[in-house]
């Protein structure tokens, strides 16, 4: 019991003192997170959007693809992309490993699929009359488009929250990419693995605290959004 | 038919379970040494002939050396070996440890690409080195996550005489405040790299950026040697008798912790030490290169 008490006191006393080391590490963890989100969004709702209401061959062996992509594990994903990029891989001369690009590219790898199934699932949940009845009223394709969008919004906040808490807390891609350089690409999730190694649990767990918080804050930003919509 | 599930699972996971209950009566020991010793290939040649001859397997679980010192302290292991005198002897002073014996040394070489911006190649003098790469600003490579070979950076550091940073981590133990300090030199965050993670990975992260980096001889020799496509990086300064790294071997003391398998592990400790395991240490050679000199038996050298 004490070590939990050890560990909340600690994450008390790491946020309180505002330690400008530990909030660059923060603030690495949020800006690559949060940009690989934004970018898996980008790629992914459309995507979702595009797959939900075209027809095609293939679509649900698509549909399953995607969702087994949704088990890719991050160590796969880190290789992957560590092959592609490193000094001896094809695209070594841009200098991308551990770098917070690298970390950027691992991440999205990994969402895409989440984005895209999880709007998937969204769009289809909405009643196909909605399609058909701003389309006799005469609304366009990118109108019914948009009208669909913020009658999902929910589902669709709900995909971009799961891919959000996906790689805000993966650890595998920022270590194998990122390499945990102190300052450059160190995140809350490696630091908690560092600390771990060097036998620090206490500092470890209150790491995991302080994570939970953040992401505490980024969801009731969300929720604001959600909140909104009928559910 | 929900009772049927829940028997169904309550069995797998018995059956998962009685494996585990048999291994605790098997001959097992639990080392935790570090990473450098594990990736040197050592333990691989050595530890089957002391199974050989005692029948007792050990088991081997590879960290850093905080970690490692770490284990022991929880009594998470047997035995314990590592690389960083000082806090062995800590370790062994603080009734953790029953005994150190010292066992081998290896060195550490600086490292760094052919190119060789600071300009130290050939030098003997590690901290003036150092003090060259600082100077140029050129990249470097640090372990970072306080293991016998950040210990001995930080003591290699301190002699350049160069203003450090000190940095301190405070946790709540026990209800009481504990800090933590590590040293480096100012440019973090712009030439100078801690990346937190085992040998292995500074090497190819410091082939990666093409960085300067200080390793144990052994795990060099197996990177750039022991691999296709080996380590793209030279040794540039080496010699220096302030980069011996002593190797000492420590049982749990099972004053602190009963449950330890004290009578194996003295057996491992002793044996290490014996005439034929010197000997054997003495013989292990990374890529035609000797890499750890014993420590009992030195006229071998």
């Amino acid at each position: 019991m004490d070590f939990f008490i050890d560990s909340f006191l600690s994450a008390a006393s790491l946020i309180w003192s505002m330690d400008p080391e530990f909030l660059v590490v923060v603030y690495v963890s949020l800006k690559v997170s949060s940009t690989s989100t934004l970018i898996a969004s980008i790629v992914g709702v459309p995507t979702g959007f595009l797959i939900a209401f075209t027809e095609f061959r293939g679509r649900r062996l698509l549909i399953t693809i995607l969702n087994t992509l949704l088990s890719l594990p991050t160590v796969v994903v880190g290789l992957f992309v560590y092959a592609f990029i490193s000094r001896r891989g094809v695209f070594g001369v841009y200098d991308l490993l551990y770098t917070q690009k690298a970390m950027v590219i691992g991440q999205v790898i990994l969402i895409v699929p989440i984005v895209t199934t999880f709007t998937i699932a969204a769009i289809s949940r909405i009643d196909e009359r909605y399609r058909k009845t701003a389309l006799t009223l005469g609304a366009n394709l990118l109108q019914t488009a948009w009208l669909i969008l913020r009658e999902a919004r929910f589902g669709i906040a709900a995909a971009i929250i799961a891919a959000f808490g996906r790689v805000i807390a993966e650890v595998g891609i920022s270590m194998m990419l990122g390499g945990n350089a102190k300052g450059f690409t160190r995140t809350m999730t490696t630091a908690m693995a560092l600390e771990y190694d060097k036998g620090l649990f206490v500092l470890s767990v209150a790491l995991g605290i302080v994570l939970l918080t953040v992401s505490f804050a980024v969801n009731l930003f969300f929720n604001y959004f959600q909140g909104k919509a009928r559910v | 038919m929900q009772r049927q599930i829940l028997w169904i699972i309550t069995v797998t996971m018995g059956l998962f379970m009685i494996p585990g209950i048999a291994n605790a009566t098997e001959n097992v020991l639990k080392m935790a040494t570090t990473t450098s010793t594990e990736n040197s290939g050592l333990l691989d040649m050595l530890l089957p002939h002391f199974t050989e001859e005692t029948g007792i397997r050990v088991k081997v679980f590879a960290k850093g050396t905080g970690a490692a010192i770490r284990d022991g302290m929880d009594g998470n292991v047997d035995i314990v070996f590592v690389h960083a005198k000082d806090r062995e002897e800590r370790f062994v002073a603080d009734g953790y440890g029953a005994y150190r014996l010292g066992v081998m040394h290896n060195d550490f070489v600086i490292l760094g690409p052919f190119t060789d911006p600071a300009e130290i190649k050939g030098m003997h003098d590690a901290p003036m080195a150092l003090k060259k790469i600082a100077e140029k600003g050129a990249a470097f490579v640090s372990r970072g996550d306080d293991s016998g070979t950040h210990t001995k950076e930080q003591s290699l550091w301190k002699a350049t005489g160069l203003p450090l940073k000190t940095e301190t981590v405070q946790i709540v133990k026990n209800l009481k405040k504990h800090s933590f300090s590590s040293q480096h030199p100012e440019g973090l965050g712009q030439w100078y790299h801690s990346i937190g993670q085992g040998m292995g990975k500074a090497l190819t992260y410091a082939e990666e950026k093409q960085a300067y980096t200080m390793a144990d001889r052994g795990t060099y020799l197996k990177y750039k040697f022991g691999r296709k496509g080996g380590l793209d990086l030279e040794i540039l300064c080496q010699g220096d008798n302030r980069l011996f790294n002593p190797y000492g071997i420590i049982p749990v003391d099972p004053k602190k912790h009963p449950h330890v398998k004290f009578q194996w592990a003295d057996r491992l400790a002793n044996w290490l030490v014996s005439p034929k395991a010197q000997h054997l240490i003495a013989q292990y050679k990374i890529e035609g290169q000797q890499a750890f000199f014993p420590d009992v038996i030195s006229t071998l050298k």
